[in-house]
């Protein structure tokens, strides 16, 4: 049967992946959001025939090309990470997670390559109207990428639209419309890319803000905060919403995960949103111990938040893993149970298959399709495997929710200042500016955090464990390829910003 | 109507599409071809300048269908890409490594503060059109010559070589392969350089360039088709699934269909063509012949890898392990999603060359080097 593995060389590979997803995350927001603002951008040129926003445009072009070209570098790995690492998982699974990145690559990565060369070099070669088409293609094809690969990671989060085929021992897709309209996925989608609208206009505030401070290139500097706060702001609350949308598809498909991010141990009515706090190091699951040695809640929030009802009952993490009978929560002990269950009757449907003996097989398909949903609990070696990292996973969750709260502030602040035209004279809000597009970042790493260590351990919620999904290599290769990729992201990360704040320097050309 | 067609119908469908994908991967190597010449082709810097320029408008190309391969291999042929990717680690990083450093390249080599120097940046180039080709070149030769690997009971790789697919590199057939693929890639950057530049001596150079690599692949093309012919293959029983060596199993595939055959002749014809009309002739548009006809090559070969009862990806030592195109592919019903969306492609081929002509209208010259244009240039 499936191999569990060393857990070295698991952590390892994930480590890898973390690595290469965090710096591609560096990049890919700023190309979403840049993008778009860039089409704004030559749109209003094209519409008022007035240089200075042509000017402009070409200046965030550069910008965003520089940064373009990292994000391309850093995302092939992340392509062909899944079969490298992670082969158990690309065959198991194959049939429904290709599919996405096939259609990515034919629908999305085209469009960005064929209207990238357009976009650069294409300023006297076409004309006026096509250049323009050709930077709104690169715009949506860079967010039609973004749909896919999170349609494709929403599956993983929730997976739908399947079922396991006992013959080949791996899961197959049954609707290509349920997996793409997914909430999860619909959730995933427009939280990611709005957040990455966010900021991308903070990088472009604090840009603009950095010429205030020096004195440079006021009219287009204080353009282009004005069209990025708008841009922000509208952002913002689709983040809010969409944030709230993900929290309570969390609630019902990830609850685990849920539990963790509030650091919520047992279970209650009516449960209190968590403001801030400071974790128990010490607490496990199952033991008596406080899990906060510090925390302010606002009472009933995370009931309402949940389940959209107040009063209503939010599971913690000792009744996901134990169970918890009169709130109908089959513990995680249960399902391990159900799970080995469903890993011995695959065994015996696939022996007598060999074996030709169709009776015995039908008796253990029999057997088997009733467990099936468990196979994945089946691999976990105890219950407590089945709670992620809760200090991590609480912290990173906070610090994204506080920073998506305050950055709204700053677009606001900004976009009120610019209007009134006395930005210049508010120093502070200008450093702020600057300081802000760092915050957007922390809050974007946290964000996947949450996501993806929020739902360890499993790369396919509920159905397989990354220690069956891993390929089969040693820790000291694993190790090698983190380190290489290490020492290459940095050295090119570090040549980014060089580079990028090179161009900054010389900012946009004035009349 | 896709609905109704059949599993296997599809899955010779979706090798179809691979083979496509793969073979104008092939094509669009020019790119690759092209960087290996930076240092040999240009004298001076702004001959560089421009050889750079003409490629970095075409780089993404090459680089996406690369990807969009995979994606499809990945969708179609999913125990392929967990049996070669997760398997063959080494080989595959090694090739990836080299795309990752293409991908900076072009917009950072002459943008101040590069950390590296443009010198650094223009090496990752020629890397990635020397080495990154080379291994690919033996990555697919194992399609024929075989692999290390064998799959236990839930299809899981082991991979029975400490060097993890860079073992391939070192048999004759493969290295062959991958030696030819480098300097075809090179003749057809010569090729496209000379139809995409208006530089007079730059186009003498690219022409003798034309001459010179196609000479040197030729020997290389011949051993590989010799061997092809004469090599044991790996058939499949249609009925049992059973894998076994097969004599002259190529040749009779190569034989298996009237449009093998004529791909593979017609192509030759039209890539020595191409030579012809630009190295002897002096004419611009052999990049074109010498493209369609290297498709057309490339289309040939796929098909005799995949088709008419072979293993396109079989294991030297467990034959029983090895991959054809109907124990690695997908569901039917993925693989009828999966060609709804296929039908997207011709749209988007067409839209590519549309594009791609409207941008090459106007040659690359001296002028758009100190042009309103030039800071943008890479």
């Amino acid at each position: 049967m499936l191999e569990t593995a060393n857990l070295t060389m698991v952590n390892w590979a994930r480590a890898q992946f973390a690595l290469t997803a965090m710096y591609h995350w560096l990049f890919v927001p700023l190309t979403l959001g840049l993008s778009f603002l860039v089409a704004f951008f030559e749109t209003w040129y094209v519409k008022t025939g007035n240089e200075d926003w042509k000017r402009l445009t070409k200046f965030w072009m550069t910008l965003f090309g520089i940064n373009f070209a990292i994000g391309v570098a850093t995302g092939i790995i992340l392509e062909f990470e899944f079969g490298t690492n992670w082969s158990n998982y690309s065959w198991m699974v194959g049939d429904i997670f290709g599919a996405p990145l096939a259609i990515e690559g034919i629908f999305a990565f085209f469009l960005e390559a064929s209207f990238f060369a357009v976009m650069f070099f294409g300023w006297d070669r076409v004309s006026a109207k096509m250049h323009l088409f050709s930077t709104w293609m690169v715009a949506i094809g860079s967010n039609l990428s973004a749909v896919w690969i999170l349609v494709a990671n929403g599956w993983m989060q929730h997976p739908v639209g399947m079922h396991f085929n006992p013959d080949m021992a791996r899961f197959e897709m049954q609707s290509f419309a349920e997996i793409v309209f997914s909430p999860v996925a619909v959730s995933k989608f427009t939280h990611t890319t709005s957040s990455a609208f966010l900021l991308a206009s903070l990088f472009v505030i604090a840009v603009s803000a950095w010429f205030l401070l020096k004195g440079r290139h006021l009219e287009m500097a204080k353009k282009s905060i004005l069209a990025a706060s708008v841009f922000g702001l509208l952002s913002s609350g689709l983040v809010a919403f969409t944030g709230d949308e993900a929290a309570f598809t969390n609630a019902h498909d990830q609850p685990m995960k849920l539990a963790a991010f509030e650091g919520l141990y047992k279970g209650q009515k009516n449960a209190g949103l968590v403001a801030m706090g400071v974790i128990n190091p010490d607490k496990k699951p199952g033991d008596s111990a406080a899990p906060f040695l510090f925390e302010v809640r606002l009472p009933g929030l995370l009931s309402l938040l949940a389940n959209r009802q107040t009063g209503s009952f939010v599971p913690g993490i000792d009744d996901l893993v134990y169970g918890n009978a009169p709130e109908n929560i089959v513990g995680v002990t249960q399902k391990m149970e159900r799970g080995r269950q469903a890993i011995h009757q695959l065994q015996m449907y696939q022996q007598a298959k060999k074996a030709g003996d169709a009776s015995a097989a039908a008796t253990a398909l029999a057997a088997f399709t009733p467990e099936q949903d468990f196979l994945g609990y089946g691999y976990l070696l105890t219950p407590e495997e089945a709670v992620p990292p809760v200090g991590l996973t609480f912290y990173s969750f906070h610090v994204m929710v506080i920073l998506g709260t305050i950055l709204p502030l700053v677009c606001l602040l900004f976009l009120i200042f610019t209007y009134n035209d006395t930005i210049r004279e508010k120093k502070w809000l200008l450093w702020a500016g600057i300081f802000s597009l760092f915050l957007a970042h922390v809050a974007h790493q946290a964000g996947w955090i949450v996501a993806e260590v929020g739902r360890q351990p499993w790369a396919i919620q509920g159905l397989l464990p990354v220690t069956v999904a891993r390929s089969n290599l040693t820790t000291g290769t694993v190790q090698t390829t983190f380190f290489l990729f290490l020492a290459l992201f940095t050295t090119l990360l570090l040549a980014e910003i060089r580079i990028m704040l090179g161009q900054i320097k010389r900012g946009p050309e004035e009349a | 109507m896709i609905g109704n067609l059949d599993t296997t119908t599809l899955q010779n469908l979706w090798w179809f599409i691979c083979s496509a994908l793969g073979a104008l991967f092939i094509f669009l190597t020019f790119v690759q071809g092209g960087q290996t010449m930076l240092f040999t082709l240009a004298s001076t810097a702004e001959e560089k300048s421009l050889l750079v320029n003409s490629l970095g408008r075409k780089w993404e190309l090459t680089f996406t269908t690369l990807v969009v391969f995979g994606g499809a291999m990945f969708a179609a042929f999913p125990l392929f890409y967990a049996t070669s990717f997760g398997g063959a680690y080494w080989v595959w990083v090694s090739i990836l490594f080299t795309f990752i450093v293409q991908a900076v390249s072009y917009e950072y080599r002459s943008k101040p503060g590069n950390l590296l120097g443009t010198g650094t940046y223009d090496l990752f180039l020629f890397i990635n059109g020397s080495v990154g080709i080379l291994l690919i070149g033996a990555a697919v030769g194992t399609f024929f010559s075989g692999s290390n690997f064998s799959l236990n009971a839930m299809n899981q790789v082991t991979w029975q070589h400490p060097l993890r697919g860079l073992e391939a590199a070192f048999s004759l057939f493969n290295l062959s392969l991958g030696l030819f693929l480098v300097f075809h890639a090179r003749t057809m950057g010569a090729l496209y350089l000379a139809n995409n530049i208006d530089h007079k001596v730059l186009h003498r150079r690219a022409h003798n360039a034309v001459l010179i690599n196609f000479a040197i692949s030729l020997p290389f093309l011949l051993f590989v088709l010799v061997r092809l012919v004469t090599m044991q293959g790996f058939g499949v029983d249609p009925v049992s699934g059973t894998v076994a060596l097969t004599d002259g199993k190529y040749l009779a595939n190569l034989l298996s269909l009237p449009v093998i055959p004529a791909f593979l002749l017609v192509g030759l014809i039209l890539v020595i063509g191409g030579v012809v009309v630009n190295g002897l002739q002096g004419k611009k548009n052999g990049i074109w012949l010498a493209g369609l006809g290297t498709v057309l090559v490339g289309l040939a070969i796929f098909f005799t890898a995949g088709y008419n009862n072979t293993s396109f990806y079989p294991s030297k030592i467990d034959l029983a392990s090895s991959l054809t195109i109907r124990n690695a592919s997908s569901s039917h019903y993925t693989l009828t999603v999966m060609s709804y969306v296929a039908l997207a492609v011709p749209f988007v081929v067409a839209y590519i060359f549309y594009f791609w002509r409207l941008m090459d209208m106007k040659k690359i010259s001296m002028a758009e080097l100190s042009g309103e244009q030039a800071k943008e240039l890479y």
